[in-house]
């Protein structure tokens, strides 16, 4: 009983370790920067809504990780994405829904691409997605290496739709009550969130995810077709990023070469300071949720701080980061000697 | 008849055969689009042309491939962060040539503690990679992102942002010339890291000892290596060389520039190493392949430039390059290749 106490103490710990973080970081933060109103409901609120694409994309590359991969193609194909959103509708006249159709198939066939050659042709994850890093920015680049603003009337409607939650509100100094609000984004965010939830815990699909990354060679065993599991995973990878890159253009409303750049970055570190093991087989979307909440905690503090630099926020993020590999890699020693 | 045919098999068998090849079938696309291949000149007492201007462009990437190729060996993996550790000795070496200041005309510090302090951190850098991989057991790649995205943000921090520039001639020595040799510096740096790090390999069993621990890590332990020690080693050396060619890229254009020096070097340092027909999965590695891997890299990017491809756009051909290569290295599309033979075949014989 023991035993088994201390098995699932691991595996959580890292999880738990990421939410007390955020909790306490958040409380530091209502604290220091009391004044300028930190603890404002709205200022929490934004956590989500400028990181809602971002969640996306941490809940796909937690996916990913589980089945032993990885994704580092993912901040230029948000790029991609947002250059085709933004081409499509205000250079060549298209409706926002086809472009949006367009923007998903060409997240599906990438992923497919990548997926054939990570399952199929045995190429290690991390070389195939570099190369798809490097083609998804330079494709950006053949598309147009001019900012393009998007002007489509329904795409700016939806991205400035504010939906006001009905608590929580503050008198502004008009005496007129002002109820804190979230965009639309936040909404898709979560709903993704809680569909791959369902799909990685109670699915078919979602077992063989674990079982794979657990131990492949089990899985063969098992009588799992370990490729194919890999090929739909990279599929719905690609799926995701794309979704992800439409939430990230709502919340920019325009196209460039160098947008989301070092957006793999934030997204593995995400998935990691939430509890996913690089080695694969753990992982839980929800700890990557609260793994973007901690980077989005830090940009807060330094945009609130108002003096440090942005790439403040990068080096930080390394840094947490190595904290939680460093542990990782600790816990798998201390088990490995068990 | 027959003893051609043998011949040529042990031809194409050679390791550096597809290498050589690959250099072979870009240098003639190369050249019939530019019919200024072969033209040397010399323009302001330096050696100027096409092929010129390939070899010392190169020159960077040939160092960095060496310490690439030592890394992927032992280790199975690949350094990502030695662009970034580019910029990081840039930046150490620019700011204290400069004092802290923004422009300078004259030295603050004598060059060669600029230099070896520039170097230092780069060795500190590569450590820190080693210490992650070899003693923590972190996959190479994932534990080199880490310098990879927090080097430029740390550059940019030692640099305050903005670039310096050092307007002093003897910073320009090792990225121009030296006095009146018309040979650029670059060339000879490169070539002489290649001498160093073949010398070391060839006379000491480092080479042999890398290559054992690439190949059965757990079987290398029990012969008495220690796996952990030379993975260490190859990390540093793989820093020590993205720091030389830091302070190269930083002295050809006598400033620092944290955003861009060493900007997607590192595709091309594993790609040089992959064209050198070295195993990314580790094991035996050919240095030689390597360097003509990153000459053939070099003479491809010069050639896209020539044809009139832009540098934002050039990432697509290599990131297809580096696909069609590790494909061909893939040993399931061999099977595959195998299967479909064998149902062509059985198909045939039906009929």
């Amino acid at each position: 009983m023991k035993q088994k106490l201390k098995e699932i103490d691991t595996n959580k710990f890292l999880l738990w370790i990421t939410i007390v973080m955020f909790f306490v970081m958040y409380l530091i933060g209502t604290i220091v920067f009391h004044d300028d109103g930190f603890a404002k409901p709205q200022v929490f609120l934004n956590l989500f809504t400028n990181n809602a694409g971002l969640i996306v994309i941490a809940v796909s590359m937690t996916m990913v990780l589980i089945t032993g991969g990885i994704d580092i193609s993912v901040g230029s194909m948000v790029a991609l994405h947002c250059m085709i959103l933004a081409d499509l509708m205000q250079n060549k006249g298209m409706s926002m829904e086809l472009a949006i159709l367009v923007v998903l198939i060409v997240g599906i066939i990438f992923g497919a691409v990548q997926g054939f050659l990570v399952a199929y042709l045995n190429i290690q994850p991390f070389i195939v997605t570099l190369a798809g890093m490097f083609f998804g920015r330079g494709m950006t680049a053949v598309i147009s290496t001019e900012m393009i603003s998007i002007s489509n009337e329904k795409f700016l409607n939806i991205a400035n739709n504010k939906i006001n939650i009905p608590f929580g509100g503050n008198l502004n100094s008009h005496g007129v009550m002002m109820y804190p609000f979230v965009y639309p984004t936040v909404i898709i965010a979560f709903l993704v969130l809680i569909i791959m939830f369902i799909v990685l815990r109670f699915t078919k699909f979602g077992r063989n995810v674990y079982a794979v990354g657990g131990n492949q060679q089990s899985a063969l065993l098992m009588g799992l077709n370990v490729k194919r599991t890999k090929f739909q995973v990279y599929i719905l990878d690609g799926f995701l990023v794309s979704i992800g890159g439409i939430l990230f253009c709502l919340n920019t409303c325009a196209g460039f070469v160098e947008q989301a750049k070092g957006f793999e970055m934030e997204a593995i570190a995400g998935a990691v300071i939430g509890g996913t093991l690089l080695t694969g087989g753990v992982g839980n979307v929800f700890g990557s949720l609260f793994g973007v909440m901690i980077k989005g905690t830090i940009e807060s503090f330094i945009s609130f701080q108002g003096t440090l630099s942005s790439w403040w926020t990068k080096i930080v993020i390394a840094l947490l980061l190595t904290f939680f590999i460093v542990l990782q890699s600790i816990f798998a020693k201390i088990k490995a000697k068990k | 008849m027959k003893e051609k045919k043998i011949d040529i098999k042990k031809i194409t068998g050679h390791h550096l055969f597809m290498p050589l090849l690959c250099l072979a079938i870009v240098l003639l696309v190369s050249v019939s689009y530019t019919h200024s291949f072969f033209v040397i000149t010399i323009k302001n007492g330096i050696l100027y042309g096409y092929m010129i201007d390939i070899i010392n462009r190169a020159s960077e990437l040939v160092i960095l491939s060496i310490g690439m190729t030592l890394v992927a060996s032992s280790s199975g993996g690949t350094d990502i962060s030695v662009g970034s550790i580019m910029a990081v000795t840039a930046a150490v070496v620019t700011y204290i040539c400069a004092g802290g200041q923004q422009a300078v005309t004259s030295l603050a510090a004598p060059l060669i503690i600029a230099i070896l302090a520039g170097l230092l951190v780069s060795l500190i850098c590569g450590i820190w990679n080693g210490f992650l991989v070899a003693q923590l057991g972190v996959q190479p790649m994932v534990a080199t992102l880490i310098l990879y995205t927090a080097g430029r943000g740390i550059a940019q921090l030692i640099t305050g942002g903005q670039n310096t520039y050092i307007r002093v001639d003897s910073y320009k020595v090792l990225g121009s010339k030296i006095g009146i040799c018309p040979v650029p510096t670059p060339i000879f740096i490169a070539i002489l890291m290649i001498v160093i790090v073949s010398l070391i390999l060839k006379k000491t069993a480092l080479g042999t000892y890398i290559q054992t621990v690439g190949i059965n890590a757990k079987a290398a332990k029990l012969v008495g290596l220690k796996p952990v020690t030379i993975r260490f080693l190859t990390y540093a050396i793989c820093g020590l060389m993205a720091g030389i060619a830091g302070v190269v890229a930083s002295s050809r254009i006598y400033s620092c520039d944290a955003n861009n020096i060493g900007l997607n070097i590192e595709l091309d340092a594993i790609l040089a190493v992959a064209l050198g027909g070295n195993s990314l999965a580790g094991g035996k590695f050919s240095l030689a392949g390597s360097i003509i891997g990153a000459y053939t890299i070099q003479a491809l990017t010069t050639t896209l430039y020539s044809m009139g491809v832009s540098a934002d756009v050039l990432p697509v051909y290599k990131a297809i390059v580096v696909v069609i290569i590790v494909s061909l290295q893939s040993p399931e599309l061999k099977k595959m290749f195998f299967r479909l033979k064998s149902r062509i075949g059985s198909g045939k014989e039906a009929a």
